[in-house]
């Protein structure tokens, strides 16, 4: 299979077991075993930064099911992960705070946001899907940001973390961090079983070949859709992780430059990977943590990292490394 | 006269000005081959195109098995048994032969909202793939990424597509286009062994292939059927030596 490699630039097929699944192990492991090392240094402020990578992980990964896979470059991302965040706290601003409510309430709002957004986004093509994606994050941004009861521009603080059946679980920073890597390890797994289904198999058909996929008899227009409410949903957990995280809500989650971030950081791991997604929120955030504290203007280093990875590395972080395992593969034979 | 498996009724498609199909009646009878001749720009693609529902005609009724399907969108009209292959190949370049052609089995087995198992495990989709893949003699290719098959192989699979659906209706749009002459022989004897279990429209230019296979052809000249017939009657035919056969012929 040596003339594979040229083809992975492209698109990415599914790849054996052995060699792809070293990097997912080593990620996961790495995520099970901080907690510990932290304990040797500063313990709260690395769970903290770690917790915050998970659930943007979350989000990334949802967003890689259908760019990787569908090519449906949805602009609005931010929205999903805002409306699960704003279910957690308009929910405790009524004194709700119990998560076996406000998760499915989260999920669900996230989905029929999907739903009904998707539906009509779902019409168009390309730029256009770009285009009303990005109208539609901007639309449920600027609903929060009127929300005045629930703090409009300025947010909502939410004062106590969500209880899990009357047990304040989430209060543990420790225990919070592990319920967020069992839900980023749960979401992982489910991808991977969801794209090598019956159905993820039409929804990888419809990228390669829309119209082939029609003349055998399947309607495209309804597996993106599922698709595009699968991805919306895992959004809306990250939204809801994030509130439990932060203690407070904000427009800003919903803002552009959110969804732009999503973007980012599923191109900068590698597109259609699923791990890639997780590399990218991981890079992407401890960048982004240690430059700002260099300087204020971080992003004026950042951008050219960006445009260089894009440049050199096609396929993301993990497109460089699978080539640099290769060249070593072919070094050692 | 058994009711015919395709039908279509005084179809009329214009693109602006210009009439690319002018009045078609035509039908296909169970277990036949027509084929469709007729010089390029005459509306053969487009014809096509209409009856699989790529293009919507103007006018006129199309009837595929007793149901009228003129405003039925493609996949409804897959679904019902239309097959058709590519005049440009059009496959999945990024899925293996096996994939490309299980992907077809799985559009006639069963619902594809399936979420959990791995389909690419899924025996009863691929033993059919693989005997479709067998049958236009891709068997050894299976595992090949579509897009690195010779092209001569890639219209070989077009074909093992179209017959993985278990069509009612086989369309084959240039099945043989820009293949060598190898590949050709190789294709028509495929589809020689075919004739018979599934009616077929064929347009080809290749005119060896098409008296070699057609039990009844139809000439199409700027969007009209000029004449219909049995292969040695519209070979006989004064105005389609004229209009086309003679050029081609010679």
């Amino acid at each position: 299979m040596s003339d594979a490699a040229p083809l992975a630039q492209v698109t990415a097929p599914p790849r054996g077991p052995a060699a792809g699944e070293i990097v997912p192990i080593v990620i996961f492991a790495g995520f099970a075993l901080i907690p510990f090392a932290a304990a040797f240094g500063a313990q709260a402020y690395i769970l903290d930064l770690f917790t915050r990578v998970m659930i943007f992980a979350i989000a990334a990964l949802g967003l890689d099911l259908i760019v990787g896979y569908g090519a449906l470059v949805s602009f609005g991302h931010a929205a999903f992960v805002g409306i699960g965040a704003y279910a957690v706290g308009i929910l405790a601003a009524h004194g709700i705070d119990e998560a076996l409510v406000s998760l499915p309430v989260a999920l669900i709002a996230a989905t029929a946001f999907a739903l009904a957004t998707g539906a009509i986004s779902l019409r168009t093509q390309g730029v256009y899907f770009i285009m009303i994606t990005l109208a539609f994050g901007q639309m449920a941004y600027f609903t929060a940001s009127s929300l005045a009861p629930y703090g409009g521009d300025d947010g909502l603080t939410i004062h106590v973390r969500n209880a899990v059946a009357g047990f304040a679980v989430f209060e543990n920073h420790r225990a919070f961090y592990y319920v967020v890597l069992a839900c980023l390890l749960g979401c992982y797994l489910m991808c991977r079983a969801l794209i090598v289904s019956r159905f993820g198999r039409v929804f990888r058909g419809a990228r390669e070949n829309p119209t082939r996929l029609a003349t055998l008899g399947f309607d495209v227009y309804r597996f993106q859709l599922v698709a595009y409410a699968v991805s919306g949903a895992l959004g809306g957990l990250a939204g809801f992780l994030l509130a439990n995280h932060t203690e407070f809500v904000s427009p800003a989650y919903m803002s552009w430059p959110r969804s732009g971030e999503l973007i980012i950081m599923v191109l900068l791991g590698g597109l259609g990977r699923l791990h890639g997604a997780i590399i990218g929120a991981i890079v992407f955030l401890l960048i982004e943590e240690w430059l700002s504290g260099v300087t204020e203007h971080w992003k004026m280093i950042f951008g050219p990292f960006l445009v260089l990875v894009v440049l050199f590395a096609r396929g993301g972080l993990m497109g460089a490394w699978d080539q640099i395992a290769a060249r070593v593969r072919g070094k050692a034979s | 006269m058994s009711e015919p498996v395709l039908r279509l009724d005084d179809l009329h498609k214009n693109f602006g000005g210009l009439t690319v199909t002018d009045g078609v009646n035509f039908a296909v009878e169970p277990g036949e081959l027509h084929a469709v001749i007729g010089p390029n720009g005459a509306g053969k693609t487009t014809l096509i195109n209409q009856i699989s529902g790529l293009l919507a005609p103007d006018a006129g009724r199309i009837v595929f098995c007793g149901t009228d399907i003129t405003a039925l969108p493609v996949a409804a009209r897959a679904a019902l048994g239309l097959a058709r292959s590519f005049q440009i190949t059009s496959i999945l370049p990024g899925f293996s032969a096996l994939e490309n052609v299980a992907l077809a089995v799985q559009a006639r087995s069963g619902s594809s909202f399936r979420f959990f198992g791995r389909a690419d495990a899924e025996r009863a989709l691929n033993e059919r793939a693989m005997a479709a893949l067998a049958e236009v003699g891709l068997g050894g290719r299976a595992d090949v990424a579509a897009g690195h098959l010779s092209h001569g192989e890639k219209r070989a699979l077009e074909l093992a597509i179209a017959l993985a659906m278990e069509p009612r209706l086989l369309l084959l749009d240039e099945p043989m286009a820009g293949t060598g002459r190898d590949e050709t022989e190789r294709l028509v004897a495929v589809l020689a062994r075919l004739k018979g279990r599934f009616p077929m429209v064929l347009v080809e230019h290749d005119m060896t292939a098409v008296f070699a296979l057609a039990d009844r052809i139809s000439v199409l000249i700027y969007g009209r059927i000029l004449a219909s017939g049995a292969p040695d009657k519209v070979r006989a035919d004064p105005a389609v030596v004229a209009a086309y056969l003679g050029d081609e012929m010679e």
